[in-house]
């Protein structure tokens, strides 16, 4: 938009950072080598190789699964509820005191603008310890009557969008519960796993509480089918999530998924339009997109479309797409060349299939994996953009009439995690929150996260909710747990 | 419509009402429709607005870009003496500061405008002839507004007899506060005559302080944006300085939404002046970038934006200093005005 | 049933489904005997297509049923209890022949049954409460929790406990504002049928509560992977088939009980167990300004 006043680029310093060549396994409070085949995690933004990382084999998982149990019946299981507590509160504390450092590790290996790691992801991740903290001594409390139990080794498969948050989502809860874990980061993106391992080591966490097995989709699944294993969180793709309740269908073993969405976004004409936009965006490029709750179906009441068209469009043209280091970057790089090629291979589709694509004029480095903000309009209830998830920073654009018709419309999908609605209309707003089956709705916001609020799907969205007390029924079993 | 405070202000049964451009000519032609077009305004959500105006607040601006916000910020100061101990010899002293605001570095752009009270515009004219820096006086019984429209119009006159190329003018709150939106339009109408000068030169520039914390909502912000728009102003400035708060970053944020948006549908384009409470800067940088990324580049010039400041424009000669030194520097390195 | 001296008019069982009572579409029967091995009647053999038909039916009667208001579940579950209470003396029958057990036993049962109904009737209005809240999040927000049911759930009844076992996985389902599937205990599905009557007679929507005589193994996989149902409820599922249900299951992700080992002691107090399951949790932000 603008030539006369350029920002100069503002990097955040990467020095803060070491990262080693190379990473073995955390297992039983020690890094060791991994006995699978070791990868590489690239920094998305410039393909540059940042570190070799052991590949967790069946063994490896069987030796952190006993490393957890271990510490399950000898250590964490009998410690004092306080005092497990106050290991997860120096957690919190630890992950404050290094924050800067997670920051510039998250957007180094996952490619999100360190406005983001540095202002929503590691602060969240910090708050989540911070509030779960409080939870170990008060467990009587969750409403699972008056002796819940811990329900032992939780094996843990989180996904490569917020790599350190979901990591806290599902940590945090697990251990105030009085369980131990065995995690398993996404393959692109281990780093701030394994800097949280090292924090585990600073706070004294004592060995086996936290396991943390770097592996692809084989180690995943030798966490989730562990015999050993009584506890499956799996945060990612609506299609993995099948596979791993297919996995434990027939096992004692508790299961919380965290899958897909397609989240509407009903914008109606009397919302506040400006607030309206910011929140589209939010919404939509939060992230690269990469957001299973991204606000991915715009629906605009028709009599404003155009308005709202022609002022998303003035907006994203001012987003700055870029430099995950630096300071200014509103839009970072795609995670991965794969996830790269799924975008365009959707948005292809959509072309194809005849909705109008628009992005703004930008320019994209070079090296790295890249796409622009992207907005599809003339989109129709039936072209697969409006159905599938496309985990990128692509807009689909609808229009309703009548608010029924946006009801319909945005349930009209086997998704159902969140939802947005934007009306200045109060009795309005609430009886389209009433009727939305999601499990998450933003109503004059979107894309907000905090550890007291209960996050999850419903439909084939998944099961079970993170954050609050609801959180904690996930990983403790009582009278009335089920 | 006649004034309730002054019912003699406006001679005559029917008084002038000029009507807005289009396309929104007829919003005035009532109380009724003018209020039904206030109130189907977007609205404003303020937590919305807050965040959005907090988020552009982070942007990290460095090197070569901070040397060049510091100079165009320099270039928008109206610099600004408003104290009831105001003296001749204090505004000659402020207008020798506009000149030359950096005595160890000519290179420091000059301001835009000083702003005084009406009665001092002579001195201020006086001592900027020829140097191209406007004078800005304060007028309608600045601060508070408070008296007669009869009263008011003098002392526009006064001001643009006294030689102001432009009048910061405040809007009747109280008529605001009560719902009577249509006098608050013709108010600022008739400011806006007043502005025109009797030898035929042009006339003085219109800025219409909306004193956003009177109106204490966002909502009110907007409207009172546009009703000063449709009635001619040539600026909309936030503040007067003498109450908190001022010029905060959301406010700003949605009277540049209106600015905007009554470009798009008018074509005419409002100058926007924050003013009050805007002292670093950090503050000063902060504001160009919300105007660049909210209206673009279109009015980043004195001509369409001011800052109404006293203290600003030191620091901002401080971090100049600093850019061109390398360390930091002091407050005896600047002068005192 | 053979009655004094007078020739009694029997009962045609057939399905309940969508508020009616049709046969099976597929015009099958099969014969019930009590536990001794006495004929009591030929029953209607639910199809796939009366399953498929009654989740249409369920899935129809959600939106009502889930946006009554939580007081008005509460008071048609409690009509529930109050019409079977008329019913109380034909239940104790039914259950005898059924369970084989004695009078005072069948009695218990039915009795347990009742209560059920009222124990669930009085929690619909409860619910919000004790799993839903408000969260106190860090920012301007007011941010809320507040429990939905899943939608349309099936429900393998428990093959042993004909009433009392089947009002224990139905009513928490009802309660929650799901609407039901339910297939019936294959051998004992007479007090079913008749609960079914009670069902229509008691102020429950039709199709509220579909119940399908038949058997659990021929019917629930269909269930289980049929895309439009929401939860499924396994414990009645034939010994050996539950752990294949639950996979077919998870193509759709749908909400699973697991079945007990063996079939537990219905008497004993549920708790939320049977009501969390089928439970979403909403969420819902809202910025506070002025």
């Amino acid at each position: 938009m603008s030539s006369v006043f350029e920002y100069a680029p503002a990097p955040e310093s990467r020095s803060i950072v070491t990262i080693a060549p190379s990473y073995g396994l955390f297992i039983d409070g020690a890094f060791v080598d991994g006995t699978g085949e070791s990868f590489t995690t690239v920094n998305p933004a410039t393909e540059e190789v940042l570190s070799e990382v052991s590949a967790a084999s069946d063994a490896d998982v069987d030796r952190a699964v006993a490393a957890a149990r271990r510490a399950f019946t000898r250590v964490w299981g009998p410690m004092r509820p306080a005092d497990r507590g106050k290991y997860l509160f120096r957690i919190a504390r630890l992950l404050q005191e290094r924050a800067r450092e997670f920051a510039v590790l998250e957007s180094l290996d996952n490619g999100k603008p360190i406005r983001e790691s540095r202002d929503v992801d590691v602060p969240l991740a910090a708050a989540h310890f911070f509030y779960y903290a409080g939870w170990a001594d008060k467990l009587e409390h969750v409403g699972l009557g008056t002796a819940p139990r811990p329900l032992g080794v939780a094996g843990q498969v989180i996904p490569w969008n917020f790599p350190l948050l979901m990591l806290a989502w599902k940590v945090a809860p697990a251990l105030a519960a009085g369980n131990t874990v065995v995690l398993k980061p996404a393959e692109t993106t281990p780093l701030t796993a394994l800097l949280f391992a090292e924090v585990c080591q600073q706070a004294d966490l004592p060995a086996g509480v936290v396991n943390i097995v770097t592996g692809a989709g084989d180690t995943g699944r030798a966490v989730v089918e562990h015999g050993d294993v009584d506890k499956v969180a799996f945060t990612g793709s609506t299609e993995v999530g099948k596979s791993i309740a297919r996995a434990v269908a027939g096992t004692s073993k508790k299961l919380t998924l965290e899958l897909g969405g397609k989240a509407a976004n009903i914008v109606f004409d009397d919302a506040p339009i400006d607030q309206a936009v910011e929140g589209i965006v939010q919404g939509i490029f939060f992230n690269q997109g990469h957001v299973c709750c991204a606000g991915s179906r715009l629906l605009v009441q028709e009599s404003i479309h155009d308005e709202v068209i022609a002022s998303l469009q003035r907006r994203i043209g001012t987003l700055r797409v870029g430099d995950p280091l630096d300071k200014n970057t509103d839009v970072g790089a795609i995670n991965s060349a794969e996830q790269l090629a799924r975008i365009r291979e959707l948005s292809d589709i959509g072309e194809a299939e005849g909705a109008q694509r628009w992005q703004p004029a930008c320019e994209l480095p070079a090296k790295g994996y890249w796409f622009p903000p992207t907005v599809f309009t003339d989109v129709s209830p039936a072209h697969r953009i409006a159905r599938d998830e496309v985990f990128g920073p692509v807009l689909s654009v609808l229009t309703f009439r009548t608010p029924d018709e946006a009801v319909a419309k945005a349930n009209n999908t086997t998704y159902g995690l969140s939802a947005g609605i934007w009306s200045e209309k109060g009795s309005r707003i609430l009886q389209i929150a009433n009727q939305l089956r999601a499990g998450v709705v933003w109503a004059n916001t979107f894309n907000k996260f905090d550890p007291t609020s209960p996050f999850g799907g419903y439909k084939q969205s998944g099961y079970g909710r993170e954050g609050g007390r609801h959180g904690l029924a996930a990983y403790l079993t009582g009278a009335d747990s089920k | 419509m006649t004034h309730v405070l002054d019912p003699d202000a406006l001679p005559g049964a029917t008084p002038t009402v000029h009507a807005p451009l289009p396309p929104y000519d007829d919003v005035t032609r009532s109380d009724a429709a003018f209020r039904s077009f206030l109130h189907g305004l977007p609205g404003v959500d303020q937590v919305g607005a807050e965040a959005r105006a907090a988020q552009l607040g982070t942007r990290s601006i460095k090197t070569t870009s901070k040397a060049w916000a510091i100079d165009t910020a320099i270039s928008m100061v109206d610099l600004t003496t408003l104290e009831g101990a105001d003296t001749p010899g204090k505004v000659r002293s402020l207008a020798a500061k506009a000149k030359q605001p950096d005595p160890s570095d000519p290179t420091t752009p000059r301001v835009a405008a000083v702003c005084v009270y009406g009665d001092l515009a002579g001195v201020a004219k006086d001592a900027l002839e020829g140097t191209g820096i406007h004078v800005a006086a304060v007028a309608t019984a600045f601060p508070s507004g408070r008296a007669s429209r009869a009263v008011k119009i003098a002392d526009v006159r006064d001001a643009v007899e006294n030689g102001a190329d432009e009048i910061d003018m405040v809007i009747d709150r109280g008529a605001f506060l009560t719902g009577r939106y249509l006098d608050v339009y013709e108010e600022i109408v008739a400011v806006k005559e007043a502005c025109s000068r009797t030898d035929g030169g042009a006339p003085a520039h219109l800025k219409v302080i909306l004193e956003t914390g009177e109106l204490k909502t966002l909502d009110n912000v907007r409207r009172a944006s546009w009703i000063a728009m449709l009635a001619g102003g040539d600026f909309i400035k936030t503040s007067t300085g003498k109450v908190t708060p001022a010029a905060t970053l959301p406010v700003g944020l949605v009277m540049l939404e209106a600015v905007r948006d009554f470009r798009i549908a008018t074509g005419r384009q409002i100058g926007f002046k924050p003013a009050g409470g805007i002292k670093t800067t950090k503050d000063a940088v902060k504001h160009l970038v919300m105007i660049n990324e909210t209206v673009g580049a279109d009015w980043l010039d004195p001509d369409w934006f001011r800052f109404g400041a006293s203290s600003l424009l030191n620091d901002l000669l401080q971090q100049r200093q600093k850019l061109r030194t390398g360390h930091y520097s002091g407050p005896d390195h600047v002068t005192v005005d | 049933m053979i009655g004094n001296d007078r020739l009694a008019v029997r009962k045609t069982y057939k399905l309940y489904l969508n508020g009616a009572f049709p046969r099976s579409e597929s015009g099958r029967t099969y014969e019930v005997t009590d536990a001794k091995g006495h004929f009591r009647g030929n029953v209607a053999w639910a199809s796939r297509k009366d399953a498929r038909d009654a989740v249409v039916a369920a899935r129809g009667a959600f939106a009502k049923w889930s946006g009554a208001t939580a007081y008005n579940r509460g008071q048609v579950l409690y009509r529930v209890a109050e019409v079977m209470e008329g019913r109380h003396v034909q239940f104790c029958d039914e259950v005898a022949h059924a369970e084989g057990l004695s009078t005072s036993k069948a009695r218990a049962a039915v009795d347990a049954a009742i209560d059920r109904w009222v124990w669930y009737a009085g929690w619909t209005d409860k619910l919000a409460a004790v799993l839903g809240g408000s969260n106190p999040v860090a920012g301007p927000y007011f941010d809320f929790s507040t429990p939905e049911p899943s939608g349309v759930v099936a429900v393998l009844a428990p093959q042993q406990s004909s009433l009392l076992g089947l009002v224990s996985v139905l009513a928490p389902v009802l309660a929650t504002g799901n609407t039901a599937v339910v297939v019936t205990s294959r051998e004992r599905p007479i007090p079913a049928v008749t609960l079914a009557e009670v069902l229509a007679t008691s102020d429950v929507p039709g199709g509220v509560v579909n119940l399908l005589t038949g058997n659990a193994e021929e019917l629930g996989p269909w269930l289980a992977e049929h895309a439009d149902v929401d939860g499924i409820d396994l414990t009645g599922a034939p010994a050996g088939r539950a752990m294949e249900f639950e996979r077919e299951a998870a193509g759709t992700i749908k909400r699973v009980v697991r079945p007990p080992a063996t079939e537990p002691d219905w008497t004993a107090d549920p708790g939320l167990t049977r009501m969390t399951p089928f439970l979403e949790t909403k969420t819902v932000w809202h910025p506070m300004g002025v």
